[in-house]
């Protein structure tokens, strides 16, 4: 069963091959057996999966489902769920139960999925580890003690492990594309605006985006077309029609046109990460595609606007943990300086900490135009770069992490930490669909290769992966141990 | 070094978030390294490009002006770490604003 | 030595929306606490704002009436700080790209000039909650129902010179946002709220003094008194040889004082930046003519057209045109009357305003209806009753619910003698009865005139037209 994919389980629950129930049963078994180790699930919620599971059959037996009816999937601890605890993996709101759900997660339940629990993840999804987390790192299970990236690391480590058949995750710089390399699983940012925001917390609300993390991309499409579409809650969500992402997988790719940057090639890349890169360019190129060098001058620069932009949306996003209305409050507070103070120096982590700061100061009187002011205009660059380069290639390629993952405590410095997500970054600063896959294996450690493509190009950036899947095997490759 | 501990205290009172000493150093060596990471931004004239301040360019849509929402004090008052009377209770404001 | 005092005013109105800024909630005043904030109002972890229609549209057509800028692309901004009865940490608010910039209001002042005040700018912005601080005993209490309402805050340029001009721009501008109907514009209940820029300069001196900011002060009165403490502080401070300094200082109404807040030094750094969960507002021609159709005609139209076709001087029309339902009064007034129109803006002046304000009533709320009131200026004016009697008829009127001035005069029997011989009778009968008076207004007392006048007038009750009083009088004593 765990070698199967969503879309074979979802073939599977509507021939009725297996039960919703079963099939319920048998990942929370596998989180009992597995997740104590993997700490990728900050909540798992047995009674309400299993009653899930049973209206999902019911419907399943009335013919009324989707394709994604009975299918459990695990939720990123950053989407609201009524009455399930929501924590973004803080502190501060360890006892945070939501009396909302979310846009994503309503979805979810409106199409009959089954939710099996809330994944770990980085602190309000700020960290690329996952070690940021309030409830203890998650582990990677492709190596005793590695990281699973983030800020999606419990996703991705629960998909990997196959802990669930699917799972959300947020991408505000690569928290879904790079742990979805580092875990060796599928994983898609959605062009800004494509995905609600409502009830998803929000770290920097104008990179934040959901997404889908899956075996295999064939799993992503149908997850997306769950997740996607318009949304009177969020002003930032478009009003355009969602395509059915599934339709045009099959589609071949040949005389496709796949941009290289010349500014990646030499950049900062692990050697072997590098040598899969390079197999999959001419895997790509023996199935018709054409490759491309492209230019992208401004994108090396992304990572400092984006440690500009991030934080200082963050500093204001993070400001309404006051330990006024929910949400954690220290203990007895002398007065209100020192309630609001002892309440967020003790309910925020150190990374969390560190982030408002450099917000904070980036946007403080005299500094906003040397910081802020030029992030903003390195933005445009990048967002013009891209312009550029789509008027002669498709979609742009590059590593997604430029190294494998790496055990958990060895990076200390944040600066170091940051690095990891210098492929991923500018299409968050653009606003731009990014896919990651699995494309080989480095020391046995899972390597991905990123996609990005043009606004609203999400079905372009599946079919090519879906291709490539169909010529192969990295993504049906499950880390030893995690067999039945 | 841009940042001392000074200052961090005082982006600190800003952002409410408090440091020991040895903290307020740490801090302040983390800030200065990200500022001067971030430096590398000064290597590109932005002389008149048009600060990008959100990947949508459209118009913000609106609502149409209708009560959609219930009352709904008890549910969010259960969240409250103190709450009295219908209110959210804090420590006393010093009075230094009247609404 | 003379002291020029210069002012500015920012005037927060709260729009009449049924619904909050960017959610849902209702705005009632008055609610139970709290019973009015809903996840988004209470900053709820991932809630997101969604922008009111009619706020916008609210906004515009102030913009308009004040011949201001309409921007086609305005910018809500976040202002971030700390405070208890401000949830998300930040107020969303228009900042760099306000929707209104521009505008001129003129005021038409009492003494027949005409003040012109520049309007700065008018943005929307969402408002704050309240802090209760006198319910629990060394804690604060916060009622979140007035968080996210919508406001347009409204600034002047420092074109006031008194606190008169101030208030009666104050006043005019209520007059306006009533006239638009897009705020009740009741400063008690703070829907319209005021701080006040005040700084003084030596007469002839072209910079501007340091200013201090005076904080919501809540009545036509207390912005006059503010400015007046304000304005005389200032002087004493500076002919001692003392500086200002700039600083927000709060309005003391039980001592009729201003008192220092906290210093600008120390003020909170905002931190403004474009609030990335809403997109630029924008605003199309067509938009922009919708909302031009659907504006009244203003007070200062009215006020122009009331001196015009009635001929009243500019302060009279604009008190009658300061408020819709005073001008539609002044008019209906008229219309069923057909009695001439200074006859009827002089009766609404005197008796009305004062049997009004004796009992804090407006005229939407007068006890005697516009016909009711049309009917006894329609005796005035076809003289079946004096200017005097009129007044008790009423007087009458006004205690007395329903009742008309035809009704009373005829009652009461009020109704004025016309009749020459009738009149002619009474003062030969008055003549007769005062031999010695008549011989001294012979002789040249002339002053006696006014005692016949007034005997005739006590004979009959004050009934006597008095004119025909006069004439006869005349007539009879030569």
């Amino acid at each position: 069963m765990e070698h199967k994919t969503l879309a074979e389980l979802s073939k599977a629950l509507q021939n009725k091959e297996i039960s919703s129930v079963e099939l319920t049963q048998f990942y929370l078994d596998r989180i009992n057996k597995f997740d104590e180790k993997l700490n990728s699930f900050i909540t798992v919620c047995d009674e309400h999966a299993l009653n899930m599971a049973k209206a999902a059959d019911a419907r399943i037996q009335s013919g009324n489902f989707t394709a994604l009816t009975g299918i459990p999937v695990a939720q990123k601890d950053i989407f609201c769920t009524q009455g399930i605890k929501t924590s973004c993996g803080s502190k501060m709101l360890d006892n945070f139960i939501a009396p909302y759900e979310s846009t994503v997660t309503h979805k979810f339940n409106e199409a009959g999925a089954v939710m099996i629990g809330k994944t770990n993840m980085d602190e309000f999804a700020m960290g690329s580890s996952n070690e940021n987390s309030y409830y203890g790192a998650v582990q990677n299970p492709w190596k005793n003690n590695t990281v699973p990236g983030g800020s999606s690391g419990g996703s991705a480590s629960a998909v990997a492990a196959r802990l669930a058949a699917a799972a959300t995750g947020t991408d505000t710089g690569g928290s879904i594309r790079q742990p979805a390399a580092l875990c060796g699983i599928t994983g898609l940012k959605p062009t800004y605006g494509r995905v609600s925001r409502y009830g998803m917390i929000a770290f920097a609300s104008s990179l934040d985006q959901g997404g889908p993390m899956t075996q295999t991309a064939e799993d992503a499409a149908m997850v997306l077309n769950v997740m996607a579409g318009h949304d009177v809650k969020d002003s930032t969500c478009i009003n355009k029609d969602v395509p059915d992402y599934t339709s045009n997988l099959n589609d071949s790719i040949k005389g496709l046109r796949i941009g290289v940057p010349e500014e990646y090639i030499a950049g900062d890349i692990e050697a072997d990460v590098a040598k899969c890169i390079e197999e999959t360019i001419k895997t790509l190129r023996s199935m018709g595609a054409e490759i491309k060098t492209v230019k992208m001058p401004h994108t090396k620069v992304g990572l400092s606007a984006y440690y500009i932009i991030a934080p200082a949306e963050a500093s204001s996003n993070l400001a309404r943990y006051d330990g006024v209305r929910y949400g954690y409050r220290c203990n007895d507070p002398k007065n209100l300086e020192d309630m609001y103070t002892r309440t967020r120096s003790e309910g925020f982590g150190d990374e969390v900490k560190r982030r408002i700061m450099t917000g904070t100061y980036a946007l403080s009187a005299g500094y906003y135009d040397a910081y802020y002011l030029k992030a903003q205009q390195i933005r445009k660059l990048i967002s013009e770069d891209y312009k550029q380069a789509f008027k002669d290639v498709d979609v742009i390629l590059t590593p997604t992490s430029p190294s494998t993952t790496f055990e958990i405590g060895a990076v200390k410095d944040p600066i170091s930490m940051y690095l990891t997500d210098v492929f991923t970054i500018p299409a968050n600063l653009a606003g731009l669909p990014g896919i990651s896959f699995p494309c080989g294996m480095a020391n046995n450690l899972p390597v991905g290769v990123q996609l990005v493509g043009n606004y609203f190009e999400e079905a372009k950036l599946l079919n090519v992966a879906h291709q490539y899947q169909q010529e192969t095997n990295w993504h049906t490759m499950l880390p030893e141990g995690y067999s039945a | 070094m841009q940042i001392d501990a000074n200052e961090i205290q005082k982006i600190g009172k800003l952002a409410k978030l408090s440091f020991d000493k040895k903290e307020q150093e740490k801090y302040a060596e983390n800030l200065n390294k990200i500022l001067d990471f971030v430096e590398q931004m000064n290597q590109y004239d932005t002389t008149g490009i048009t600060p990008m301040a959100h990947p949508l360019d459209i118009a913000q849509p609106m609502r149409k002006d209708a009560v959609t929402e219930p009352d709904v004090r008890e549910d969010m008052l259960k969240l409250a770490p103190e709450a009295n009377a219908g209110l959210y209770v804090v420590p006393q404001v010093i009075e230094d604003k009247e609404s | 030595m003379s002291w020029e005092p210069v002012i500015g005013l920012e005037i927060h109105v709260q729009l009449k929306t049924e619904s909050k800024i960017f959610s849902g909630a209702a705005t009632k005043f008055g609610a139970e606490p709290n019973t009015q904030a809903c996840a988004v109002d209470l900053a709820l972890p991932g809630v997101l704002p969604v922008f009111n229609e009619t706020a916008n549209r609210m906004a515009i057509k102030f913009g308009l009436a004040i011949g201001a800028e309409i921007a086609e692309r305005s910018v809500f901004a976040r202002k971030n700080y700390f405070y208890p009865d401000l949830p998300k940490g930040y107020q969303i608010s228009q900042y760099e790209l306000p929707i209104v910039e521009k505008g001129l209001i003129n005021v038409a002042m009492p003494d027949g000039t005409t003040k012109p005040i520049r309007i700065t700018r008018a943005h929307l912005e969402e408002d704050a909650g309240k802090s209760v601080h006198d319910v629990f005993p060394g804690q604060t209490g916060v009622d979140l129902n007035r968080a996210g309402t919508p406001l347009l805050e409204v600034v002047t340029e420092p074109d006031f010179r008194s606190a008169e001009e101030a208030s009666v721009f104050l006043k005019t501008l209520r007059g306006l946002i009533r006239y638009l109907e897009i705020s009740d514009g009741n400063m008690q209940e703070g829907s319209m709220r005021c701080d006040v820029n005040v700084s003084v300069r030596r007469r002839g001196a072209e910079k501007y003094g340091t200013r201090a900011e005076v904080k919501n002060v809540n009545s036509f009165r207390f912005v006059e008194k503010a400015i007046e403490y304000e304005i005389e502080r200032q002087i004493l401070i500076i002919e001692d040889g003392g500086e200002i300094a700039q600083e927000t200082r709060l309005f003391d109404p039980s001592r009729n004082e201003t008192r220092s807040m906290r210093s600008k030094e120390e003020a909170t750094d905002y931190r403004y930046f474009p609030c990335p969960d809403l997109l630029p507002v924008e605003t199309t021609k067509e938009l922009i003519e919708e909302v031009k159709a659907t504006i009244p005609e203003l007070p200062w139209e009215k006020q122009a057209r009331f001196e015009a076709d009635y001929g009243l001087n500019t302060y009279n029309a604009s008190l009658l045109a300061q408020s819709k339902s005073s001008a539609k009064y002044f008019e209906d007034v008229i219309e069923i009357s057909k009695a001439p129109a200074k006859l009827v803006a002089n009766w609404m002046g005197d008796e009305l305003a004062a049997a009004l304000n004796k009992e804090n009533l407006s005229i939407a709320e007068c006890p005697i209806s516009a016909e009711r009131f049309a009917g006894l200026i329609a005796r005035i004016a076809d003289n079946t009753i004096s200017g005097k009697i009129a007044k008790t008829v009423f007087e009458a009127m006004w205690n007395e619910a329903n009742s008309t001035a035809d009704d009373i005069i005829e009652k009461q029997g009020l109704k004025q003698i016309t009749d020459p011989a009738q009149i002619k009778a009474v003062v030969e009968d008055i003549i007769t009865q005062n031999p010695k008076q008549v011989q001294q207004y012979k002789g040249g007392n002339e002053r006696l005139f006014g005692f016949f006048v007034g005997q005739t007038m006590k004979a009959t009750q004050g009934k006597a037209n008095p004119q025909q009083v006069n004439a006869v009088l005349k007539e009879l004593l030569g």
